[in-house]
């Protein structure tokens, strides 16, 4: 990327409210049902059906809202953005527009210098999302599936302050963490429960006016947010710096090719004709009802982050890990009080081999076959050295495989550290007798031998000497 | 007039309607006096006037977040013109 060219970036996150019925019918939601068997007479858009607002979405946006530092409006107005598509049975969406539910806010993200940032919100307003349509295996028509109409969206509009992919996908992060935080969004994204929109422009260094941006559509993983963007910023440098110009549209990013391309829509520029929809009234909160809705929230990633750091002293990076969702936080919490004063080991052993083997099998922290508790034991038997680190990593997996506690799994394949030193000074004389040019090496000043004699050791003994330990005695014989 | 003839045809694209050649004149006509009679609103003094979202004075009331209408898809599609496994099919939509 350029060092003359500065990057604007803006996202519209869409999330799904996890609500049992739609946002203005009793239709359920549920994800993966036949189709159309969760769509009904309002959904479908008959005529002389009406919406009726469900209260749990209000709720929801009123938190996250809160949750942001954002403004709720007292007052707010649902309205109709009209436009043809056959998954849009009414002829237009229900959403809002010149007075949304959520005003301006704020999060903070960390950027490449590791300084927070703060991200502006421009504003977050609730609508109902479109059906489906489905274009493959059916000849000459496009059959349409209209369970997911009518379900509840939370659109999160972030002001232009992002600067680079990266900054994109941490601001993306942040907001899915804080949803699934609230519980207002399961933040599933293979399901499309939260997915995003970027406008992505770029302006020579210096420059106050924004460049022409183009819109990214559609990007549902933190992976194709990055590629997309990297992608489009790219592309429109090259434009610029050949004397071109930017065309401001609509682009869809093709991860199978990794680039992104106009959709060329025949439509004519966007003209929604947005007016306030008859059959809503204004949605109106007071201050009763936000103060309720204050005391239901939970501790959010931030302030999480920043008690993990003063009460275990942990590194930060590693709290703002562990804080990305509440089940890991809580595992780790579980997990470092039931040791004693270890909670660093514990966060290494969380996001190191936890995490990884989790990864592996693809579970979720809930599904750990490892139970917080049992990770605090082989943790303790760490720290009172009963066994190395490196054993500690072999107990692990047989915990995994539900062979049992660390304690039971030491004691069964007889792992515990060999503490006694005349045990392991016979087995290091034995090791300097056995290989006695190393040795005159060593002595001779090649100082790196000392490696491989510990290797020596720890191979007889299967690793259970203490390696501090060994490494004592080694220096002792081999210098004497 | 208030409306121009590619005003009133870019409408009948956004509403999906085609307007015959003989049609056109009088529907830019016909669609202007509707515009200019409700323009005689702009002459109201509304500068200490609060926009008003909907005639009744009233706020929204709210429904509890509750499954009330089970699934009613047989009964359902038997108004529509075709249907194929569950789905609605419609003259298929090119992207």
């Amino acid at each position: 990327m350029s060092r003359n060219w500065e990057v604007v970036i803006g996202l519209e996150i869409h999330t799904q409210l996890a609500t049992k019925s739609k946002i203005f019918s009793g239709a359920a939601t549920a994800y993966g049902a036949a189709p159309n068997t969760q769509a009904c007479l309002v959904d479908l858009g008959y005529p002389g059906t009406l919406p009726v607002l469900n209260e749990e979405v209000v709720r929801m946006a009123t938190k996250f809202g809160l949750a942001v530092n954002a403004e709720i409006a007292r007052r707010s107005v649902f309205a109709r953005k009209n436009y043809f598509y056959p998954d849009l049975p009414k002829g237009y969406q229900i959403s809002q527009y010149e007075l949304p539910i959520v005003g301006e806010g704020e999060l903070f993200i960390e950027d490449a210098d590791g300084k927070q940032k703060r991200i502006g919100i421009t504003r977050a307003h609730l609508e109902e999302d479109a059906g489906k349509s489905i274009h493959e295996g059916l000849d000459r028509h496009s059959g349409i599936d209209l369970n997911r109409a009518g379900t509840p969206l939370l659109e999160i509009v972030s002001e232009p302050d992002l600067r680079s992919a990266q900054e994109a996908v941490a601001y993306m992060r942040k907001i899915h963490s804080i949803v699934r935080y609230l519980e207002i969004s399961d933040g599933n994204m293979q399901e499309g429960s939260f997915r995003c929109d970027a406008n992505v422009s770029v302006r020579p260094r210096g420059q106050e006016k924004l460049g022409t941006r183009a819109e990214l559509k559609n990007l549902n993983s933190f992976r194709f947010v990055e590629k997309a963007i990297n992608y489009e910023v790219e592309r429109q440098i090259e434009i610029l710096e050949d004397g071109g110009e930017v065309v401001q549209e609509t682009r869809l990013y093709d991860s199978d090719k990794d680039e992104t391309r106009s959709m060329r829509s025949k439509e004519e520029a966007n003209d929604y004709r947005y007016f306030p929809d008859p059959d809503l009234l204004p949605v109106e909160i007071d201050e009763e009802y936000i103060a309720a809705v204050r005391a239901t929230l939970p501790e959010l990633p931030a302030a999480k982050q920043q008690r993990f750091i003063e009460q275990y002293s942990i590194k930060p990076e590693d709290a703002d890990i562990l804080t990305t969702s509440r089940a890991l936080a809580d595992y780790f919490e579980t997990a470092a009080g039931a040791t004693d004063g270890k909670a660093q080991v514990v966060a290494n052993w969380v996001i190191g081999e936890l995490t990884g083997a989790l990864n592996k099998e693809s579970l979720e922290i809930e599904q750990s076959p490892v139970s917080p508790e049992a990770l605090a034991q082989l943790v303790s038997r760490i720290s009172d050295d009963t066994i190395s680190g490196k054993i500690a990593k072999e107990v692990f997996e047989a915990m995994w495989r539900g062979e049992g506690s660390a304690d039971a799994i030491i004691e069964a394949k007889g792992l515990r550290q060999i503490t006694d030193n005349s045990a392991i000074e016979a087995i290091v004389d034995q090791v300097i007798a056995a290989n006695p040019g190393q040795a005159a090496e060593y002595r001779a000043g090649k100082d790196k031998l000392i490696g491989f004699f510990v290797g020596q050791v720890m191979k007889e003994t299967q690793g259970k000497a203490n390696p501090g330990a060994v490494n004592k005695l080694l220096k002792d014989k081999l210098s004497g | 007039m208030s409306l121009d003839k590619d005003q009133v045809q870019h409408i009948a694209v956004l509403a999906r309607l085609h307007l015959a050649d003989d049609e056109f004149a009088e529907t830019v006509q016909k669609l202007s006096r509707i515009v200019d009679f409700v323009d005689q609103l702009v002459a109201a003094p509304t500068d200490d006037v609060v926009p008003m979202a909907h005639p009744v004075n009233q706020a929204q009331r709210l429904r509890p977040d509750r499954v009330s209408e089970p699934n009613d898809r047989e009964h359902l599609q038997q108004n529509a013109a075709e249907t194929s496994d569950g789905l609605y099919l419609v003259p298929k939509v090119i992207e």
